[in-house]
């Protein structure tokens, strides 16, 4: 580990996603003990945040649909916060119910991407979480903001930063006590991101920052070195890389946790995490799924039995 | 950030080097005309070293005279030592790089020879180059560590460059030769160079082995670095680490500085359209993220 380098944060959250965000973008379906044994390992790892499941309808989203007995079914680490997904209020219910102790929704930065995604408009997707935020306040359970398409949309190409930073302060105001600000297709670069997060700062609290970054484009390690460097200490990543593009056939989604903290290592950033538990974990789930990583670190590491 | 960047290509020479497939003379000519007709204005075409010991570059001659030479675009090529110079003046070369390494151990292994005696070889090189009016571009290698030294101490690279410099190299470029760096390490790197050598003259040459090199490239460019070496569609592995990949993709820089607003004159579309070509000629998979993706298959 280096001396952390000036300017930039000392300590930075990161917020592991690969057991929702990831498996919910891989094709083959993982048996729920699978997933149980991901997270137990993701847990042991020192990783702060493990992102579980989304309590949505099996319908739509058939890899979670055994959202409660992988909920009921981890070990709850002290020390780890456990979120998952709700979209709205019959999905928190059930998630409290099923013993979660921490939520997340999901707003939009594009009118379309809202529309295609979960057929409302960002207006409505506000007011539903808004009936979620108001009932986890009543119970003390802290609720996470994202909002998508920070960067770009696939529907309506370019985002206007003000368009982000309007929708942050509707989440950011009504509770969320972090907004994730999400590449969702991969597209932005340190250009987008920095002009992005200078509008977003002017409503939100640098603290209450975190990005998540897609490598769709491989620009994901150079925005989040911008978002740093502007002050973000929060970052989201999925082991391995798990979970490719919907919008862009056989392209890579998440960037790989692995990538992530060998960077911030380097920088002498402090994480918390073991980055070798974190690549055994990767492995694990990669022969589970029976595919390659998406990490380099972990390519590279495991094939000159060096890290 | 620089408000332009000069992009050197490096794929049919670094690229195609770490390739398994041979690739055959007129595939590679076909390769560097279609990189001519995308913007980029250097082009490294090939080495002129022992067939023996890079059989890839063995038709390093056929190579040079059979590609054309579009003006304005420089093209070129490795010398190792005042032999291939002279076969490479010979052949059409008006332009030629040697490469040092920040390591002993590497340099051993590598060239048979220490750093010291490398340097000797190059400075024979260096005066027929000047003799010929022939600008020479000088190498070093594991600039953020070595495969097998581990560490390298900072100063150490600052010590090569400069006397590389001083021996009349126009650029230094600067190797991550096994992708370790890290933004940490780039910039303490740097900062030591940048005291023994203007940064005007100094590029970087980021290998991805550890998904580094983009934020590694933007952490040099912050501090003033405009030139920076890449390979279409990624091309060419890494030796150190089986499988693993190797030299940046010239497309995904492209797209990365585009987004920065910053000017290389390369056009992104044509650069995508010969990294397919190659691909589909080495029958492999492009390295390069923005061609996955831009791919709606």
């Amino acid at each position: 580990q280096e001396p952390q380098a000036s300017g930039l944060p000392e300590y930075i959250k990161i917020v592991e996603v690969g057991p929702r965000d990831g498996l919910q973008n891989e094709k083959v379906i993982v048996p729920t003990d699978i997933k149980i044994e991901l997270i137990n390992r993701l847990s042991k790892t020192g990783l702060p945040v493990v992102e579980v499941t989304s309590f949505v309808s099996s319908k739509w989203v058939p890899q979670m649909a055994d959202h409660k007995e992988v909920m009921r079914g981890i070990e709850r680490h002290p020390g780890v916060q456990y979120p998952v997904l709700t979209p709205n209020l019959q999905g928190f219910h059930t998630a409290i119910a099923a013993g979660a102790t921490e939520v997340s929704v999901f707003g939009a930065a594009s009118e379309s991407f809202s529309k295609m995604n979960i057929n409302c408009s960002i207006e409505e997707s506000i007011e539903k979480f808004e009936e979620v935020a108001k009932s986890a306040r009543n119970m003390n359970i802290p609720v996470r903001g994202y909002v998508s398409c920070a960067l770009g949309c696939p529907y309506e190409g370019n985002i206007t930063p003000a368009k982000v930073a309007e929708v942050s302060k509707r989440l950011y105001s009504m509770g969320c006590y972090e907004i994730s600000l999400g590449d969702t297709i991969g597209v932005g670069t340190p250009g987008s991101m920095k002009k992005m997060l200078e509008a977003v700062m002017k409503e939100i609290p640098l603290s209450a920052l975190a990005v998540h970054c897609h490598d769709t484009y491989g620009q994901a390690l150079a925005n989040i070195l911008t978002a740093i460097q502007m002050g973000v200490s929060v970052v989201d990543s999925s082991v391995s890389g798990l979970g490719g593009c919907p919008y862009a056939k056989g392209a890579t989604g998440n960037v790989a946790t692995e990538d992530v903290i060998y960077m911030l290592n380097g920088l002498g950033i402090n994480t918390g995490v073991n980055l070798y538990a974190v690549m055994e974990a990767g492995n694990f789930i990669c022969t589970a799924l029976n595919k390659k990583t998406n990490s380099k670190v972990a390519q590279a590491s495991f094939n000159t039995g060096t890290v | 950030y620089p408000k332009r960047v000069k992009v050197v290509e490096v794929g049919p020479r670094d690229g195609l080097q770490n390739e398994k497939n041979v690739v055959p003379t007129p595939v590679k000519i076909s390769l560097i005309n279609m990189l001519s007709e995308t913007g980029l204005q250097v082009i490294e075409a090939t080495s002129f070293v022992s067939p023996k010991w890079v059989p890839q570059m063995a038709d390093h001659t056929e190579v040079m005279q059979g590609i054309t030479k579009v003006p304005g675009i420089s093209y070129p090529v490795l010398t190792p030592n005042l032999k291939g110079f002279q076969a490479a003046v010979a052949a059409g070369a008006k332009e030629v790089s040697i490469f040092g390494a920040a390591s002993e151990l590497f340099t051993k292994k590598n060239i048979n020879c220490s750093i010291e005696e490398s340097l000797e070889r190059f400075s024979e090189v260096m005066a027929a180059a000047r003799a010929a009016n022939i600008p020479v571009r000088g190498y070093v290698s594991c600039v953020l560590g070595c495969p097998y030294e581990g560490k390298i101490s900072a100063a150490k690279v600052a010590e090569v460059s400069k006397k590389m410099y001083s021996m009349g190299c126009y650029e230094i470029s600067l190797g991550d030769t096994i992708g370790v760096g890290t933004p940490g390490s780039m910039k303490e790197m740097l900062s030591m160079v940048m005291k023994e050598v203007p940064v005007g003259a100094l590029a970087v040459h980021c290998h991805d082995t550890y998904g580094q090199a983009l934020a590694n490239i933007l952490v040099a460019l912050q501090m003033g670095v405009s030139v920076v070496d890449a390979s279409v569609a990624g091309l060419g592995g890494c030796p150190y680490a089986q499988g693993a990949s190797g030299n940046v993709a010239t497309e995904d820089l492209v797209y990365m500085l585009n987004g920065l607003g910053i000017h290389t004159g390369v056009d992104l579309q044509k650069l995508m359209d010969t990294g397919t070509f190659i691909c589909n000629a080495l029958n492999r998979r492009t390295n390069s993220k923005v061609s996955q993706a831009s791919c709606r298959l």
